[in-house]
């Protein structure tokens, strides 16, 4: 199976998402990769490390900035007159955009939010969660090429040192598509992500005891990598600000790692996190009923946990 | 300045949603309302009429006939006119099969500008907008947290995952909103109650020109194969801290590579 | 120790509104859309059907019914078995029994004693029979009854809560209906959407049990009776069964106590819904002692019960709710049902025959005859408004069977606060006298008046298994609750309340917005699924925004 894999890249770097799906795409058959934008050097090489067999590369000032539709024209170029099996995208703001405007274009069909891809009896097959993660999907196209997006933080990039023939890529661009312009780029740093985008989340609840509890909670936090999120409780009583509630009522989040200090884990609370790879509690009472879904649970007072937790944590990136 | 905002009518209490076996698709049967997400397109539709003092803000939405009522929240908020593609070719549409039905909706519309709400809230069809946009072949800007107008312009405030870019586009346009930009009006008493006598239309395919071939399941290019139990969370383990908690913490995050 | 020596800080006077200028006038104006509420709809608009000038004079809106619930439905909840006698008189041949969204009549009955172990089947008493009765989800029956009253020409409003009846020169002219997006302390957030003063000829209200503006009429009017109300809180679950039940059932008996110290009066039902569905609650007089007492974790021990055990096993729970019923019958009814420019219906009069267990076919009578009250006094051309143009409503209430089956249970209910058996006794010597005998009215007590004991039973509560026994917080996620978490505080009550009362609250509440805080009681107010228990007991509910509160379904 021929794939194309979009590559994303972001101030000189190519995105792990898409060096993620590249990987997956390299395991499943024959994977080629596009890069468009400005002032590429060096990325076609990169991608080559990490599983390109070959990459097309179209580098035009008019892609300098990250915006949708002209990439749509490229790949329709690329990809229009048949040879690939399927294109496959990481998802981001950008991408799904990309990909979406690009199945109107080729009238093909797209998978999104898929955690999984196969090749079972010569099909591709996605899977995804449904339904607040209670089900999980098998899914599959009717067209040529199949297009997919696959959920951020699922493939993690495989570097096998090769190396990839580069193919230089021209496209026309339409004037629609040309017609948005950005007057201003992202370019702030936040402190630290959002919880939305964490990867590491580390929240807290009513057993903290007050709003000082949240200063552990952040040092843990920070020693992660990771983001602060709070339970409804907590934030109805004015211990940490709204923008970090997760649950029904709050953000929804799935991070890799959900650390949840303190919180009794009621379905208010578990709707907002549950998807999540990773769940570790701690908590003082046994019958919390998040000690029924976490997948490791700790039964400790949580003063005495995360200052020694912290340290460890620490103590080990540093290493 | 003519706004469409599109609007989606979703299953209502997510409680209880559940997906159909034999059609392995969500069970729509029941209630539906309309998509909250969309309320804040309708509200950023309302405000820009409101700014520029004349205009007309019409809902279209492609879906079963109940879905006119649910589509009356909207117009119970200001919006003038609902416009409704109900056929029964259409269920069981994809993106590529919604897209091409509702850009033809829009087309027959011709709008100065097409509104999308942050996502549908039943799981389908996200990025919907950019395949509409395609379609109609206008300039997109999406994950809009703040827009304004001017001179035949939108100026949008993208959320992407370095920060906001900000975007301009000549009108006709597409813009697709975030849930972070506005907070939607109540309905007003005397919108509720004028609701109902505002014009709101149901279209068939052959309306808007689109073969029954090329909506709904005959038209999609994506198949749904099976349905399964999510993959087990694997063993759960609970522990008691006899002090050695934080280092039994970290071993596990190390041996699961989360650390 | 009782809940009435911490009363809650309300007061009526505070949601009287004086008149001013109307921002929305209607002919008619119905508060609530439940069965009462619906049935004066439909009524109107079958009487104005053949009276076209009189709807014309009425204006553009004729008739309109505010609903504070997302929907006509969503804050319903009964058993239900339904006497079909006032929905056939209601449709009066336009629609047939089978057209009612019912689910069956019910064909088999009986009555079980329970012990912790065992069932000992009794006698069906016969206040109780239920020969030719449907089941019914009362809230499917609400959507329906809405559909039916738009059908007839009926505005609904939903999302829109009564908060302020406006009264002027002594009588109803309407009501201010309930504000929107304001926050915690009151202020007023970026969608804040004011209420609107709606001006009526005739104002009906059929806001159910614990009716917010019925007590600020009953206030402002002087209409109270000599007896308080009383109410009991009923928890309800509605289950999908591997098995059909082919009957209805009730039981005494435990979980609850008989002796009379405790004053623990009720039992439970289990209704099929269907052959697939059953539901099962369970409803207890909130003049109960015991601050441990909690009626949903009693439910949940309930359902351990082998009798129940067996009708569950196999199944899965997909609804839950909670809501009280006024059980102070004939003797609590308010002086007169009317006011000048004022009707009240159904529930919120306390129109429950609590022996039978019914009063929905009452509501719905109440709502009829209200119509036929406010049609005839505005074809005569009569001002509403005037003194006794409306007393025409409690002479037809007066001379139906809603008022003589009250008046012959009228004595039951208060015979058993003197325990079980000896109430069980006196009931069955009411209802062989047609209610002659024990002469004279009994005496009611308000719950909140009841002085406290504490019995420790809170140990023999089940833990939540999530199969068979669930906890407060997932039932209220069930229930569809979406009341906003930066609302305000809706419920009035004392905070700083000894911690008895603050575990009275704690235990009594289904929707676990009560807990016992440092120096007091703490509200997560988020959480209330106005059931209404809470003003039976020492506070007093008022309807937070529209469109709060729980989204019933199937109860």
């Amino acid at each position: 199976m021929k794939f194309l894999v979009f590559l994303e890249h972001h101030e000189g770097k190519l995105q792990k998402d898409s060096l993620g799906v590249l990987g997956k795409a390299a395991a499943l058959g024959e994977a080629e990769a596009v890069l468009l934008g400005s002032e590429l050097e060096g990325l076609a090489a990169d991608a080559g490390r990490f599983g390109a067999q070959r990459v097309y590369v179209m580098d035009d000032v008019l892609l300098a900035k990250p915006l949708p539709q002209p990439r749509v024209d490229a790949l329709e170029t690329l990809v229009g007159e048949g040879g690939f099996d399927a294109v496959l995208f990481g998802a981001s703001v950008l991408s799904a955009d990309v990909a979406a405007g690009l199945a109107a274009r080729l009238d093909a069909g797209l998978n999104y939010d898929l955690t999984d891809l196969a090749v079972e009896g010569g099909e591709l097959v996605g899977k995804r969660p449904a339904l607040g993660d209670s089900v999980y999907v098998d899914v599959g196209w009717r067209s040529e090429p199949r297009l997919a997006l696959v959920r951020s933080g699922t493939f993690e990039p495989q570097e096998s040192g090769g190396s990839a023939e580069v193919e230089k890529l021209e496209s026309r661009l339409q004037d629609f598509s040309l017609a948005a312009t950005m007057v201003e780029q992202a370019h702030e740093e936040s402190e630290g992500p959002s919880i939305e985008d964490a990867d590491v989340i580390v929240a807290g609840g009513r057993g903290l005891g007050g709003p000082e509890g949240f200063a552990a909670v952040e040092e843990l936090a920070k020693a992660l990598g990771g983001a602060v999120a709070a339970t409804r409780a907590v934030v109805d009583a004015g211990w940490y600000p709204y923008s970090a509630q997760v649950g029904q009522t709050g953000k929804t989040v799935s991070p890799k790692l959900y650390l949840a200090v303190g919180i009794s884990g009621a379905i208010q609370h578990k709707v907002g996190m549950q998807s999540s790879g990773l769940i570790v509690a701690i908590n003082k009472d046994p019958n919390a009923p998040i000690f029924e879904y976490a997948d490791l649970g700790v039964v400790g007072d949580l003063n005495e946990i995360l200052p020694k937790l912290t340290e460890l944590v620490r103590a080990r990136r540093a290493a | 300045m003519k706004i469409a905002v599109c609007a989606k009518y979703v299953p209502e209490a997510t409680a209880t949603r559940r997906i159909d076996p034999s059609t392995k698709r969500l069970d729509r049967s029941g209630e539906g309302v309309l998509n909250p997400f969309d309320a804040n397109a309708v509200e950023e539709a309302l405000k820009l009429k409101e700014a520029t003092g004349d205009g007309e803000v019409v809902i279209v939405s492609v879906g079963p006939e109940k879905a006119l009522e649910a589509m009356r929240r909207a117009l119970a908020m200001g919006a003038d006119r609902v416009v409704l593609v109900s056929d029964e070719a259409v269920a069981g549409s994809d993106l590529v099969a919604t897209s091409r039905v509702l850009a033809a909706a829009l087309e027959r519309e011709s709008a100065d500008l097409v509104l999308f709400g942050q996502q549908a809230n039943d799981g389908d069809g996200a990025v919907l907008w950019a395949a509409v946009a395609d379609r109609l072949q206008q300039p997109l800007i999406s994950q809009v947290a703040e827009l304004s107008h001017e001179d035949g312009k939108v100026r949008g405030k993208r959320q992407t995952e370095f920060g906001y870019d900000v975007i301009e586009a000549p009108l006709p346009a597409v813009v697709a909103v975030s849930d972070a930009i506005n907070v939607p009006r109540y309905p007003a008493l005397k919108g509720i109650m004028g609701a109902k006598k505002k014009p709101q239309e149901t279209l068939s395919l052959a309306d808007i020109g689109v073969p029954a071939e090329e909506a709904g399941e005959a038209g999609s290019r994506t198949t749904v194969e099976a349905l399964n139990d999510p993959p087990s969370r694997g063993d759960i383990q609970k522990i008691e801290d006899d002090g050695s908690a934080a280092e039994k913490i970290v071993e596990f995050l190390a041996e699961k590579k989360a650390v | 120790m009782k809940p009435s020596d911490y009363p809650p800080p309300f007061d009526p006077s505070e949601f009287l509104a004086a008149p001013g200028e109307a921002e929305i006038e209607v002919g008619v104006l119905i508060v609530g859309a439940g069965p009462a509420g619906l049935a004066c709809a439909i009524r109107l608009g079958q009487l104005l059907e053949g009276a076209p000038e009189l709807a014309d004079r009425l204006g553009d809106v004729p008739v309109a019914v505010l609903e504070k619930g997302r929907q006509p439905g969503s804050h319903l909840l009964s058993g239900a078995v339904v006497n079909p006698r006032s929905l056939r008189k209601l449709f009066d041949g336009r629609y047939q029994t089978r057209d009612l969204p019912f689910y069956g009549r019910v064909e088999h009955e009986s009555v079980y004693f329970l012990t912790p172990q065992r069932h000992l089947r009794i006698p069906t008493p016969p206040t109780m029979k239920n020969g030719g009765n449907y089941v019914a989800s009362l809230a499917q029956l609400g959507r329906w009854l809405a559909e039916r009253a738009e059908e007839g020409g009926a505005t609904i409003l939903p999302e829109t809560s009564g908060h302020a009846l406006l009264v002027g020169d002594g009588r109803v002219r309407g009501v201010r209906t309930g504000d929107r997006g304001r926050g915690r302390d009151g202020q007023e957030l970026g969608n804040f959407e004011p209420g609107s003063d709606v001006h009526a000829r005739v104002t009906v209200l059929a806001e159910g049990t614990q009716g917010h503006l019925t007590g600020v009429a009953l206030d402002r009017f002087g209409l109270q009776g000599d007896n308080p109300q009383v109410w009991a809180l009923g928890v309800k679950e509605v289950w999908k069964i591997a098995r059909p039940l082919d009957r209805v059932i009730h039981t005494l008996g435990w979980p609850l106590r008989a002796a009379k110290r405790y004053r623990e009066f009720g039992g439970s039902f289990v209704y099929p819904m269907g052959e697939d569905m059953l539901t099962v609650g369970l409803v207890v007089g909130l003049d109960y002692r015991d601050s441990e007492l909690s009626v949903h974790d009693l439910l949940q021990q309930l359902k351990m019960h082998p009798l129940l055990q067996e009708l569950l096993l196999g199944g899965e729970r997909v609804a839950w709710g909670a809501k009280t019923i006024p059980e102070g019958g004939f003797l609590s009814l308010p002086k007169r049902l009317h006011a000048p420019g004022l009707l009240i219906c159904g529930d919120g009069a306390g129109l429950v025959n609590v022996p039978a267990l019914k009063g929905i076919h009452y509501a719905v009578e109440s709502g009829r005859l209200a119509a036929e009250a406010a049609f005839s006094a505005l074809q005569r051309g009569e001002t509403p408004g005037r003194r006794g143009a409306l007393a025409g409503y409690d002479r037809a209430l007066q001379e139906s069977f809603v008022w003589r089956d009250l008046k012959q249970v009228r004595n039951m209910r208060p015979a058993f606060g003197r325990g079980l058996v000896l109430g069980g006794a006196l009931a069955g010597a009411m209802t062989a006298t047609r209610g002659a005998f024990p002469p004279g009215d009994a005496r009611m007590e308000a719950d909140a008046d009841q002085e406290l004991i504490r019995s420790d039973r809170a140990k023999s509560y089940p833990a939540a298994d999530g199969k068979l026994t669930f906890d407060k917080l997932s039932s209220v996620f069930l229930s569809g609750n979406a009341t906003r978490d930066d609302a305000p505080n809706h419920i009035r009550v004392q905070r700083e309340v000894p911690k008895e009362i603050a575990e009275l609250w704690t235990r009594m509440c289904p929707a676990a917005v009560y807990e016992v805080a440092e120096n007091g009681v703490e509200v997560t107010a988020s959480n209330c699924v106005q059931c209404g228990a809470i003003t039976a007991k020492g506070g007093r509910l008022t309807p937070p925004e529209g469109g709060a509160g729980p989204d019933y379904k199937l109860t």
